[in-house]
C-alpha cells in the first residue's frame, strides 16, 4: 500500500471535516429514507400487521397487499370455497385463506396507465413549448419581453389550485373533465412557465456565436437551433423534464377535482383503496411503492444531467 | 471569391450608432484589415456583411449581387469568431465537416472527407481529428476555427479578432500561417483587429475605424507614414506617436493653424545640446530586451522614443533635440500638410 500523503492541502477538506460531513449527510439520508422504507415494508405486511401497535418491524412478509391492489374480491361461505378446485396462484390462495374469492382485476392498471400517459405527455409538451419559447425569449427582440416573462412567472405566484373552480367550470363547458387530454393540457399549462424560466437560463448560457457560425455556414435558424443549441441544452432540458414530470406525476388536487373515472390518475386513486373494514394499508403501500418506480427510474436515467443541471450556471466560465 | 462593396452602411444599437455611413470596397483577393479600438464598429461591420445583423441604411453587395436582405446562409461567407467558435459537443472532424454538411451544399461523404483531411493538414490538426473540441488547447481550437472557414471556398472570409485570445508566440505563428494560406489560395479576406502588428504584417490594405466611421483607408505604409488625423496616427507605431502642443520644439516650417505636432522616433534627431533646436533631458531608459524605450523630457513634456540598443545612454543626461519633418495636426485632429493652411 502506498504511503498516505502527508502533504497538507489548504483547499482539500481535512479527514475530520470530511468525517463530520459524511455523518451529517448519512443522518439526513436516513431520516428522509425512513418513511419510504416504512411504506415499502408495509406493502409486504398483512392488514393486521400493518396497523399493529406497537409497530412491527420484524414480520412475516406476504404479497397480500399487492394481490389486494390488483384484484377485487368477494366474500364467500367457507363451504363454497372448500368446493372450489385447488388455488391457481398465490393471490388466489391468500384470498381463500381470508374466506374470499377473486372476482376480477381492480382499476389500478388503467389508473397507472393514465398517470404515465398524462405525466409524460404533459412533460413532453411543456418541455417542447418551454424550449422553443425560452429560445425565442433568449435570442430575439420580443416586444415587452420582460413583461411577458414576468406574466409567465406570475402564473406560478399562487398555488394552481386557487384557480381550480374557474378551471373546473371551463373544463365542464369544454367537455374536458375526466379526459386525458384535459389533464395533459392542464399540467402543461402549469409546467410551461417553469420550463420557460429554467430553460431560458440554460439557453442564455449558450453563446450565440454557435448559431451565428452555423447560419453563416449555410444552415437556417431552425437547423442551427437543432444542431447547435439543442445538444448543448440537453442538460437543462433533462433537469427541466424531471421537475415537470415530478409535478405532473404527483399532482393531487386537480386530479381529485377533474378526474373520477376514465382519466383518473394514481394520486387520487391510491387513498381510496378500501379493503374490508376500512383502509387497506398494505394495498395502499403497495400502490405507493409501484407509483414510485417510474419516477425513480426516470430520475436515475437522467441523474447525470440533473446533477450538472441544477448547479449549471452557478459558476461563470 | 468575389469583391465586396459596402455602400452607406449604418447600424444603430439602442440609439447608439455602431456603424455610421460606412462605404468600402474590398477587392478580389485582397487581405483587408479593419483596425480600431473596442467599440469602433469593427465586429458590427463584419456581422452586417455576414448577414447576422440587418443594416438600418445602406447596402452590401458580394460579387456584384446585392445581398442586403439575404439570409446569412445565402451569402456564402465564412466567419471566424473571436472565441466560442467550435461546437463543444462535436469532434474536431465533425466541426470541420459541419459547414460542408449543410443541406445547401449536398456534398457526398467522400467529398467531405477529402476536404476535411486536406484542411486539417493545412492548419496542422490532423492528429487531433477524433478529439472532442473541448479537449483542445486554445491555439488548437482557433486553428480548427480557421480550418472550419477554410474548408469551404466562400466568397469572402470574415475574421473577427481570431488571434486575440491566444498567447503571443502562437499569435505570431498563426499570423504568418494565415498570411501564407491567404496568399496560397488567393482568398478575399476581411480581418478585424485592434492589434496594429497584425494589421501591419498581414494587410494588403488597412481601414481605420473611429466611432463607426471609416476615417482612412490605404496600404499599411501609407497609413503609417501619412495618417489623415491624430486618431489614425495614434493607431499605428510602437511606442505610440508623441503629441506635443505646437511651439514646444521649433519645427521649422510649421503650417498656420497647427495646434498639435506628432513626433515619432524617425522625426527626431538627438544631438549635442548646444547645436540643437531645443534642450532636453533623458529621463528613463527602458530596456525591454528587443527594444529600448527612451523617455525624454522637453520643456516639461514627455516624449517616448525608440533607441538603438547598442548606444550607451544614461538617464538624467542633457541632450539636444531637433525635429525632422514631423506630422502637423489642426485643433480638430485633422492633418495639415506642410505648406498648407488648416481647413476652417
Amino acid at each position: 500500500m502506498p504511503a498516505l500523503s502527508t502533504a497538507h492541502s489548504v483547499v482539500a477538506p481535512s479527514s475530520t471535516s470530511r468525517w463530520i460531513a459524511g455523518t451529517i449527510v448519512i443522518t439526513y439520508a436516513v431520516i428522509t429514507m425512513i418513511p419510504l422504507v416504512w411504506i415499502v415494508l408495509t406493502s409486504f405486511k398483512t392488514p393486521p400487521d400493518s396497523i399493529a401497535y406497537p409497530p412491527k418491524v420484524v414480520f412475516e412478509p406476504t404479497l397480500e397487499g399487492y394481490c389486494n391492489l390488483f384484484t377485487t374480491r368477494t366474500r364467500q361461505p367457507p363451504e363454497y370455497i372448500a368446493s372450489l378446485p385447488p388455488a391457481e396462484d398465490v393471490c388466489d390462495e391468500i384470498a381463500r385463506s381470508r374466506n374470499m374469492v377473486i372476482a376480477g382485476p381492480s382499476n389500478v392498471v388503467p389508473r397507472f396507465v393514465n398517470s404515465i400517459v398524462i405525466a409524460f405527455g404533459s412533460t413532453f409538451l411543456a418541455v417542447l413549448l418551454g424550449t422553443l419559447a425560452a429560445y425565442g425569449f433568449s435570442r430575439f427582440k420580443v416586444p415587452l419581453k420582460d413583461d411577458l416573462l414576468f406574466f409567465i412567472l406570475s402564473t406560478r405566484m399562487m398555488p394552481p389550485v386557487a384557480v381550480a373552480i374557474p378551471i373546473y367550470l371551463m373544463y365542464r363547458e369544454l367537455g374536458l373533465t375526466d379526459s386525458r387530454l384535459g389533464m395533459i393540457l392542464l399540467y402543461t399549462a402549469v409546467n410551461v412557465s417553469l420550463a420557460v424560466w429554467l430553460l431560458k437560463g440554460f439557453i442564455d448560457e449558450i453563446p450565440r456565436e454557435y448559431e451565428d457560425a452555423a447560419m453563416v455556414d449555410g444552415y437556417t435558424r431552425l437547423q442551427a437551433f437543432r444542431l447547435t443549441v439543442l445538444p448543448q441544452a440537453a442538460t437543462g432540458i433533462a433537469a427541466t423534464a424531471i421537475f415537470c414530470l415530478i409535478f405532473a406525476w404527483n399532482e393531487y388536487a386537480f386530479a381529485v377535482l377533474l378526474t373520477s373515472g376514465e382519466a383518473q390518475t394514481m394520486p387520487p386513486f391510491i387513498p381510496f383503496i378500501i379493503g374490508e373494514g376500512g383502509q387497506d394499508w398494505p394495498a395502499v403501500s403497495a400502490a405507493t411503492t409501484l407509483f414510485l418506480v417510474p419516477i425513480f427510474v426516470f430520475t436515475i436515467l437522467l441523474r447525470k444531467h440533473l446533477l450538472r443541471g441544477i448547479t449549471f450556471g452557478a459558476v461563470r466560465k | 471569391m468575389a469583391d465586396v462593396r459596402l455602400k452607406g452602411l449604418s447600424k444603430t444599437f439602442n440609439k447608439r450608432l455602431a456603424v455610421d455611413d460606412l462605404s468600402l470596397d474590398i477587392r478580389h483577393g485582397e487581405f483587408f484589415v479593419l483596425l480600431g479600438p473596442t467599440g469602433a464598429g469593427k465586429t458590427t461591420t463584419l456581422r452586417l456583411i455576414a448577414g447576422l445583423e440587418r443594416p438600418d441604411k445602406g447596402s452590401v453587395s458580394i460579387g456584384g449581387r446585392d445581398v442586403t436582405h439575404s439570409e446569412p446562409a445565402e451569402r456564402d461567407c465564412a466567419f471566424v469568431f473571436q472565441q466560442y467558435s467550435l461546437y463543444p459537443h462535436l469532434t474536431v472532424y465533425d466541426n470541420l465537416a459541419f459547414p460542408l454538411k449543410s443541406p445547401l451544399r449536398r456534398l457526398s461523404k467522400e467529398d467531405i472527407d477529402v476536404r476535411v483531411r486536406e484542411v486539417a493538414e493545412t492548419v496542422h490538426i490532423s492528429h487531433k481529428l477524433d478529439s472532442k473540441a473541448t479537449q483542445l488547447s486554445g491555439g488548437e481550437m482557433q486553428r480548427v476555427g480557421i480550418g472550419r472557414a477554410l474548408v469551404r471556398r466562400p466568397n469572402i472570409y470574415l475574421m473577427d479578432e481570431p488571434l486575440s485570445s491566444l498567447d503571443a508566440r502562437l499569435r505570431s505563428d498563426l499570423r504568418l500561417e494565415l498570411k501564407r494560406i491567404q496568399q496560397d489560395t488567393g482568398a478575399t479576406l476581411l480581418y478585424v483587429t485592434h492589434d496594429q502588428i497584425e494589421a501591419m504584417t498581414m494587410a494588403s490594405r488597412i481601414g481605420i475605424l473611429e466611432n463607426g466611421r471609416l476615417v482612412q483607408c490605404g496600404t499599411p505604409r501609407e497609413i503609417y507614414e501619412n495618417p489623415a488625423s491624430v486618431y489614425v496616427a495614434t493607431r499605428l507605431g510602437t511606442p505610440r506617436i508623441n503629441l506635443l502642443p505646437a511651439g514646444v520644439i521649433p519645427a521649422g516650417s510649421e503650417p498656420t493653424g497647427t495646434s498639435v505636432i506628432g513626433v515619432r522616433t524617425e522625426h527626431v534627431v538627438l544631438g549635442d545640446p548646444s547645436s540643437s533646436a531645443s534642450k532636453a533631458r533623458i529621463g528613463k531608459v527602458e530596456r525591454l530586451g528587443d527594444q529600448t524605450f527612451l523617455h525624454v523630457d522637453v520643456e516639461g513634456h514627455k516624449l517616448v522614443l525608440l533607441a538603438d540598443p547598442h548606444v550607451a545612454l544614461e538617464a538624467d543626461r542633457a541632450v539636444g533635440l531637433s525635429l525632422r519633418a514631423p506630422l502637423f495636426f489642426a485643433a480638430d485632429g485633422a492633418r495639415i500638410h506642410a505648406g498648407q493652411e488648416a481647413r476652417q
